[in-house]
């Protein structure tokens, strides 16, 4: 994607597009999540091939990945949501409420209320970023911590327990159509609607062309305000769904729910290829780092590696990420700079 | 005595004024309550809300505070991190609290926010989870560690017929009274259980979430487990609802401490057969009594001084100014029912 080609009348399509493939960050990053399956099966081999481990497998990402999503798309636009967190624990006990107070309530209104409450809470991000021009970053920390408060207030020390809930709801949490679960399915949809979005539509262009330069995307008249906004209402949204998906996987809601997932969230993206500035990445890239990134999370231990260095591997792992997107941009810079010359 | 209490609470307002707060009269009353009439506030702090043990030891204390007449509150944290109780304890300091009944996220991490509120006239009792003995005024133990690690071996010995592999699923790498008991259990099982191997101690940081994963990670990552025991009611939660909808539900024994409300579920549908616990509702209620024992000057938490716990009776402070609660007490299909906490 973010290759430029310096003289394409001598490249080949096939080899070009071999070359774009080969450069890709989804395929560098799918491929260090099949490596990381592969040593992890080859350890243990009920990781992939027991009913429960392959079921884990696929189940695991289910809740970051939408939040991976609505992060990437905010991040394109060089903005951040710190709140997604504090927003996933609120629709989770809105859930967990909703079927204690209202007994009988179809599973798939209480899908779209959570989505709706998600999007409000994203709503009020994005009009303070979008209209008060605060860096999102000291916004959504902002939020962070209210919704966090609001959170605390409504449920006290209450919780959820499984016995709240209606059984259907519950057996959601490991439902499977065809050996693949109900819950990474609606994720996929999710994915493959906002990456369409993103990647073909005018609206989802606007964004990469917003996160890219500000300034020029404003002088250039795209309503940058309203998709900013859009941004986060979508981000909302998702964080909103991962809470009700949250809510039938774990089966009980407690005042902690979510806590620090906003990290994971934004770190997946970055794995993912999404360039915290804004103006580059994809929300496939991000779901496959969001897939990395829970997998890695389960493989470590299995691997045999302690407890306490699987933070530190995710650490390196970001960090990783992050240089050598510089590296490559750098030798990109320099070739161009090369190119010039020349010519 | 009397004179004492009466320079704490002199202490207390003089805190609250300088700090230029509105200096509250219903807590200098409660300051010298032992003069009779006032009212002892105790505040209880514990290691986080929406943890239902908390909810329910919290509930006890409230009890024994309604009881004898004194003012209730509580305050707390929503992650048990090691520091996140301080700010709590300098705010209860600064309003001139009695009492603060504490179960400690971290030994040593709220010492100091624990000596200030002390030379406030605050007094501090530790329940569930101790400090340095050195920095609270007593703790109150649900039930020696030696009982706890005792009982659990015990059932999980039990259930798995005294030989195989067992792991521990433990809440933060440094919680206090999860490490002790976890190498009272080791020694336990070296000594009266050779053929039980104790393979692996995960941390679920008392999180729902991370506690169901690595229950998953467990499971995968030793296929000949027989066991897991789970010395945290979050724990054992959240490694029930991962057993109960997987393979190896009633082929991988649980066991551990948890609460008859949260386990009921799972020990009617077989994921567990029995799990152990003191009664945290009688462990509040004799906190809440103990702190009014020392707010009174009943007791100053010297070894052999006696004082009075409502519906439980008379209790002593043995050594290192500790008062014992009792034994630990196994949960199973039989009796769970007569239990709602």
């Amino acid at each position: 994607m973010t290759d430029l080609m310096l003289r394409p009348s001598r490249v080949s399509p096939v080899q070009r597009a071999a070359g774009t493939v080969l450069r890709s960050r989804e395929v560098a990053v799918a491929a260090v999540l099949v490596a990381v399956i592969l040593v992890t099966t080859l350890k243990s081999s009920s990781f992939l091939f027991s009913s429960d481990g392959w079921r884990d497998l696929l189940l695991t990402p289910c809740i970051l990945v939408p939040l991976a999503i609505g992060q990437t798309v905010v991040i394109v636009t060089r903005n951040v949501d710190l709140s997604v967190g504090s927003v996933l624990g609120l629709t989770a006990y809105l859930t967990g409420r909703l079927f204690l107070d209202h007994p009988g309530l179809p599973i798939v209104a209480v899908f779209v209320i959570g989505m709706l409450a998600g999007a409000v809470l994203g709503a009020v991000n994005g009009v303070l970023v979008a209209f008060g021009k605060v860096p999102a970053l000291v916004i959504t920390l902002g939020t962070l911590y209210i919704y966090r408060g609001i959170f605390l207030t409504w449920a006290g020390s209450n919780r959820i327990n499984a016995s709240d809930m209606p059984e259907g709801f519950l057996n959601l949490g490991t439902a499977s159509i065809l050996t693949i679960p109900v819950l990474i399915i609606i994720a996929l949809v999710v994915l493959a609607v906002v990456g369409y979005v993103l990647w073909t539509a005018r609206g989802g262009r606007e964004l990469y062309a917003i996160g890219s330069d500000p300034d020029a995307a404003k002088l250039y008249g795209l309503p940058v305000t309203r998709r900013v906004l859009t941004a986060f209402v979508v981000s909302g949204a998702l964080a909103g769904l991962a809470g009700v998906v949250y809510t039938a996987r774990y089966g009980t809601v407690s005042s902690g729910a979510g806590y620090g997932i906003e990290l994971q969230a934004v770190g997946a993206a970055v794995i993912g290829g999404v360039a915290i500035f804004g103006g580059s990445g994809t929300v496939w890239g991000a779901a496959i780092g969001a897939f990395l990134l829970v997998t890695i999370n389960r493989a470590l231990p299995i691997v045999g590696i302690q407890d306490f260095w699987q933070q530190a591997v995710v650490g390196a792992l970001i960090i990783c990420a992050v240089v050598l997107d510089r590296v490559l941009s750098v030798r990109q810079a320099r070739r161009l700079v090369e190119a010039r010359e020349l010519s | 005595m009397k004179f004492q209490n009466r320079l704490s609470a002199l202490a207390a307002v003089a805190l609250v004024a300088s700090l230029g707060l509105t200096a509250c009269g219903g807590n200098s009353d409660g300051a010298s309550g032992s003069s009779g009439g006032g009212k002892t506030t105790v505040t209880f702090l514990p290691k986080n809300l929406g943890n239902p043990y908390f909810d329910t030891s919290d509930a006890g204390g409230k009890a024994a505070v309604d009881e004898f007449g004194g003012t209730y509150a509580e305050v707390g944290p929503d992650t048990a991190t090691p520091d996140a109780q301080v700010p709590f304890i300098n705010t209860a300091a600064q309003q001139g609290v009695d009492a603060l009944v504490i179960s400690a996220d971290d030994p040593k991490a709220i010492c100091n926010a624990i000596g200030t509120a002390q030379s406030a006239g605050t007094k501090i009792v530790t329940f569930d989870s101790d400090t340095s003995p050195d920095c609270r005024d007593l703790f109150i133990n649900q039930a020696t560690a030696e009982g706890i690690a005792k009982v659990q071996v015990d059932e999980i010995a039990k259930q798995i017929g005294d030989s195989g592999e067992i792991a521990i699923l433990s809440a933060a790498a440094n919680a206090t009274n999860q490490n002790a008991w976890i190498e009272l259990m080791k020694k336990d099982l070296a000594a009266d259980h050779p053929n039980i191997k104790l393979v692996d101690t995960v941390y679920g940081n008392d999180d729902d979430q991370t506690s169901f994963d690595k229950t998953a990670a467990l499971l995968q990552a030793h296929p000949d487990l027989k066991g897991i025991i789970s010395p945290t009611t979050v724990g054992i939660a959240a490694a029930a609802r991962y057993l109960s909808t997987s393979e190896y539900k009633g082929k991988v024994a649980l066991t551990g401490l948890g609460t008859p409300n949260q386990m009921r579920e799972y020990v009617k549908d077989g994921t567990v057969t029995s799990f152990a616990l003191w009664n945290p509702e009688d462990l509040g209620y004799l906190a809440a009594y103990a702190a009014k024992a020392l707010v009174d000057g009943t007791i100053t938490g010297k070894e052999g001084d006696k004082f009075d716990a409502g519906k439980l009776g008379s209790f002593t402070v043995g050594a290192d100014a500790t008062v014992l609660l009792g034994d630990p007490y196994v949960f199973d299909k039989s009796n769970i029912d007569k239990f709602k906490f």
